[in-house]
């Protein structure tokens, strides 16, 4: 994998071996009767992260969170919070509270007193608990709202009580289930960087559950995509995207090309990639962790290929390969063209229209020539 | 950003008066799970499954004067526990044309009860279904209040529409007809059960007719059935569970009724549960009465299992 | 779809079916006349004559007692029945404990009554209780049926029942017990309400059971009510019924008001 930038000063704790994390799932594993839920997770998340679990519907991320809210038991492993083992504290004795994605407003409690309902349970003073909400519903932007009953709200205001209401108790952790599932999506859009503001202002650690990759990208510090009931990649959003470590992180953020090829070279400094299906060598700028010979696979963005009519000077006699045009989508900033390789396969290739109207673009049925850069994909061995 | 540990998690809360109760229950190993389940199963255990326990042995007793009215079942003499078992009530039910008429005549008259009932009840339930939102509420609601107001009382009300100089009769004298013999016959105990046991038709069908969904049916007109076809083909076939549901709720007590044809039949309308009744009540052989209640038990335990699998059936949807 | 004629007048005609009777009963409640069926002139005579019969408000009292009583319990077990099959997912012997709740809904009432009159004639003699037989018999044989119906209603509302709600209570620190009260116990109050509604209904309707299960000098309303119809038809009876029928008719007409203004409405735009 590729070396990454490293800031002078980093403000990013899972960056130094000796931060201490303030969640720590260690080897944990959830059956349900037979099936594996979640299989052998780790996990550490440090103070004020805004922490993402990325997956599919029954990749598990939503057990994992549940857990960690202590509505299931893990069958095997720990939890800890705050260096505190909290396995076996049931959910009402845990300094964590909880955004449902149906909300789980209480129906028969107008705003206020659902807010409310954390506070009296702590047998918080009365004034304080009215100066609280108060602070809350000002927080949420919701100061006029607070005799309503949660079914005389929008779905956007629903999803703020929700909020103020998991926010009541100043939990130091704080877990959100799908948190914009039900909203529209330019609501999704505005609530998203109001999420953000909140998290940045309270300083509250998020976990947030979500199947939407555009919103993990949006508002996670890191990302923990899950598959099957294990971790696949943990990372920083770019690294998510940019450096994927298997093929399903690959093929599971963003589109991706994917192509099957065998090594040829294999040096400290770079690597050569023989791949049929390309119809060409891929040099690759950097050392890969492999053997001569090995059948490996090498990923590559849209975005990061270039298209062109002429054969672009040959980059070590690799990198270069060529195609026909069979499909071009024009979506406005950028066109993405559907290009078929001779050996049969398709590739995506998508070019920004930095000209207006150019009637120069490359269209249907035009031989094309493909090239990238060295270090423009990204070398996968599982 | 520090690294330091600042401790956040406050110490343990002051325990509540509830946790303290859960605490001192769990110590015992009585969870609020096992209360739950214990109250409910114990009573249905003793109130339900050990009388028809009992009601089974002492069937096999023999009748006898005195206090209670029949052979004890275990006798002590000089040290020996000795069991009697007596066959004769159900070597009488049998034997005896009275019992094997009457259980036939209930199972007619009951089939052919539920099969009227399903005929008057399924267009009810299918209009109510398919009737707009406002008016659904309020047709439910007609449907289910007669089944509200007193079973009893809406066979009484039945006598008075059907009497010789009832209501019907006097209509029809109004056009000059002459006055029907309905009050004594079969054929009022068929009206009886139609009238008493319609919603408890027309509630399952409607449960299953109002979840099919509308674009089923524009399905099948769409692709070229018309609305008798599409009501074989479609509805009926997706309504059989509500179908099997309803006809068993009616079935399963008409077999066992009894005000209906005491109230409404004549002398020769022969129910088994009017002859249980009489075996109890006129004749005080108690014996006789569990035999007769045990053969009951036995008819309607299949038409029990149908309603159960068609009610699972219902419940997945 | 198209809409034909055939099933509104089904549905017509069905509900006439369903109504005529009792409306012809309701009318003739009114007649002057001792003869029920001969209209002879408006009168509410046969309803000050019902409140000067001891016997029938004696076994009225009884009755209600009895149906206020048994709903209640009926409440208590059917509500505990519905939880547990509900939310306890698996445990042993759940076949027999569903099959133990339902059966008495379908039971023909002969059955039922006989057997426990049995049961209670044979706990007597072995046990000494319950010495004889009246009202505490007859209240345990009605919680017993009405807890199977009790148990259907509280069901249906606890399967929709969104459990998040309790998690919910549960993450803002309510123990189990607290958030029972709290939250399951306010969402599942109509069906609770008209669960009770329903036992208090079929315990005062009840002719057979309370016959087996009634001892000398407990004669329930129906088991009166019987008596005097196998006589024929008499004005009084009428008068009873319509009563009845008038308070049943107000009570289901309130809750379904009720339950209709706590419906959630839709949420505003």
């Amino acid at each position: 994998m590729a070396k990454k930038p490293q800031l002078a000063i980093d403000t990013r704790p899972w960056r130094d071996p000796a931060a201490k994390p303030f969640v720590r799932i260690k080897n944990v594993t959830k059956k349900f009767g037979d099936t594996i839920a979640v299989h052998d997770v780790s996990l550490d998340i440090y103070k004020s992260e805004l922490f993402c679990l990325l997956g599919g519907s029954g990749s598990g991320k939503s057990t994992l969170l549940r857990m960690l809210a202590g509505f299931e038991q893990p069958t095997s492993g720990t939890i800890e919070i705050d260096g505190q083992d909290m396995t076996q504290v049931p959910p009402y004795n845990r300094p964590i509270n909880m955004m449902f994605q149906s909300y789980a407003l209480f129906p028969h409690m107008n705003v206020e007193q659902n807010i409310a309902y954390g506070l009296k349970r702590d047998h918080m003073p009365k004034g304080e608990i009215s100066d609280r909400v108060a602070e809350l519903l000002a927080l949420v932007k919701l100061q006029d709202y607070g005799k309503r009953k949660p079914h005389q709200l929008s779905g956007g205001q629903r999803q703020r009580v929700a909020l103020a209401r998991a926010l009541a108790k100043r939990p130091k952790l704080l877990l959100l289930d799908e948190p914009l599932g039900a909203l529209d999506k330019k609501l999704r859009e505005e609530t998203q960087f109001e999420l953000v503001k909140i998290q940045e202002s309270l300083g509250v650690t998020f976990i947030v559950v979500t199947h939407d990759q555009e919103e993990a990208m949006t508002l996670a510090t890191r990302i923990g995509v899950m598959n099957q009931g294990e971790i696949a990649m943990i990372g920083e959003p770019t690294d998510i995207y940019e450096f994927p470590n298997s093929r399903f992180v690959a093929g599971f953020i963003g589109s991706a090309n994917m192509v099957e090829g065998v090594v040829t070279e294999d040096e400290p400094d770079h690597v050569r990639i023989r791949s049929a299906e390309l119809g060409c060598d891929i040099y690759v700028g950097h050392g890969v962790d492999c053997a001569p010979d090995q059948l490996l696979w090498w990923a590559i963005r849209p975005e990061k290929m270039h298209l062109s009519r002429e054969k672009p000077e040959g980059l070590n006699g690799a990198n270069v390969t060529r195609g026909i045009v069979e499909d071009i989508a024009y979506l406005g900033d950028m066109s993405v063209y559907q290009v078929v390789l001779d050996s049969g396969k398709h590739i995506r290739v998508s070019q920004t229209n930095s000209v207006r109207g150019n009637p120069d673009a490359i269209t249907w049925d035009e031989p094309v020539f493909v090239t990238w850069g060295d270090n423009a994909g990204s070398v996968l061995t599982v | 950003m520090t690294t330091a540990h600042e401790p956040t998690i406050p110490p343990p809360r002051r325990l509540r008066p509830w946790n303290a109760v859960e605490r001192r229950l769990a110590k015992v190993g009585i969870s609020g799970r096992v209360l739950v389940l214990l109250a409910p199963a114990l009573w249905l255990l003793v109130f339900f499954l050990i009388p028809l326990a009992v009601v089974f042995g002492i069937s096999l007793t023999t009748k006898q004067f005195g206090r209670p009215p029949y052979s004890p079942l275990l006798t002590t003499e000089g040290g020996t526990v000795q069991l009697t078992l007596h066959l004769n009530n159900y070597i009488r039910l049998f034997t005896d044309n009275l019992y094997v008429a009457a259980y036939l005549s209930s199972i007619r008259i009951a089939a052919i009860a539920t099969i009227i009932t399903l005929l008057i009840g399924y267009p009810m339930a299918y209009a109510i279904a398919r009737s707009p939102d406002r008016w659904r509420n309020i047709l439910l609601m007609l449907v289910i209040l007669p089944f509200f107001t007193s079973f009893l009382l809406r066979v009484y009300a039945l006598t008075g529409f059907m009497r010789g100089n009832g209501v019907i009769n006097q209509f029809l004298g109004l056009f000059g007809m002459p006055p029907l013999v309905m009050m004594q016959t079969d054929f009022a105990v068929y009206v009886g059960i139609v009238y008493t046991y319609l919603p408890f038709m027309i509630l399952p069908l409607y449960t299953t007719l109002v979840k099919l969904d509308t674009s089923l049916f524009e399905a099948s007109a769409d692709l070229g059935a018309r609305p008798l076809r599409t009501f074989l083909s479609v509805t009926l076939p997706l309504s059989l569970p509500g179908i099997i549901a309803g006809s068993m709720l009616v079935f399963i007590p008409a077999i066992g009724e009894f005000v209906i044809p005491s109230l409404l039949g004549g002398p020769e309308t022969l129910m088994i549960g009017r002859v249980l009744w009489d075996e109890f009540f006129t004749n005080t052989n108690w014996p006789r009465a569990a035999a007769v209640a045990m053969a009951m038990l036995v008819v309607v335990v299949v038409p029990i299992m149908l309603l159960q699998r068609a009610q699972s059936t219902m419940v997945e949807k | 779809m198209r809409r034909g004629w055939f099933l509104p007048i089904a549905a017509a005609l069905g509900f006439a079916f369903l109504y005529a009777p009792i409306v012809s009963l309701v009318i003739f409640s009114f007649n002057e006349s001792k003869l029920v069926t001969v209209w002879s002139g408006f009168s509410t005579k046969w309803y000050a004559e019902l409140f000067k019969d001891p016997q029938l408000l004696g076994a009225a009292w009884l009755s209600l007692q009895i149906a206020a009583v048994s709903a209640t319990m009926a409440l208590v077990l059917g509500t505990l029945a519905a939880v547990a099959l509900v939310r306890f997912r698996r445990f042993k012997g759940r076949t027999l404990f569903s099959g133990m709740v339902s059966a008495p809904l379908v039971m023909p009432d002969v059955i039922t009554g006989l057997s426990l009159l049995l049961l209670f004639v044979a706990m007597e003699s072995l046990l000494g209780w319950p010495q004889g037989r009246g009202m505490l018999t007859i209240i345990i044989a009605h919680a017993t049926f009405c807890t199977a119906y009790v148990c259907v209603v509280v069901q249906s509302r606890l399967s929709d029942f969104d459990r998040s709600l309790e998690e919910a209570a549960m993450d803002l620190g309510a123990s189990p017990i607290r958030t029972f009260f709290d939250v399951t116990l306010p969402i599942i109050a109509p069906a609770l309400v008209s669960g009770w509604l329903l036992g208090f209904t079929l315990s005062l309707d009840d002719l057979v059971i309370a016959s087996f299960v009634s001892g000398p000098g407990s004669s329930t309303l129906p088991m009166v009510i019987f008596s005097k119809v196998k006589l024929g038809v008499s004005p009084d009876v009428n008068a009873l019924a319509t009563i009845i029928i008038g308070i049943v008719a107000l009570g289901v007409l309130g809750a379904t008001i009720l339950q209709l203004r706590a419906r959630p409405k839709k949420a505003r735009p």
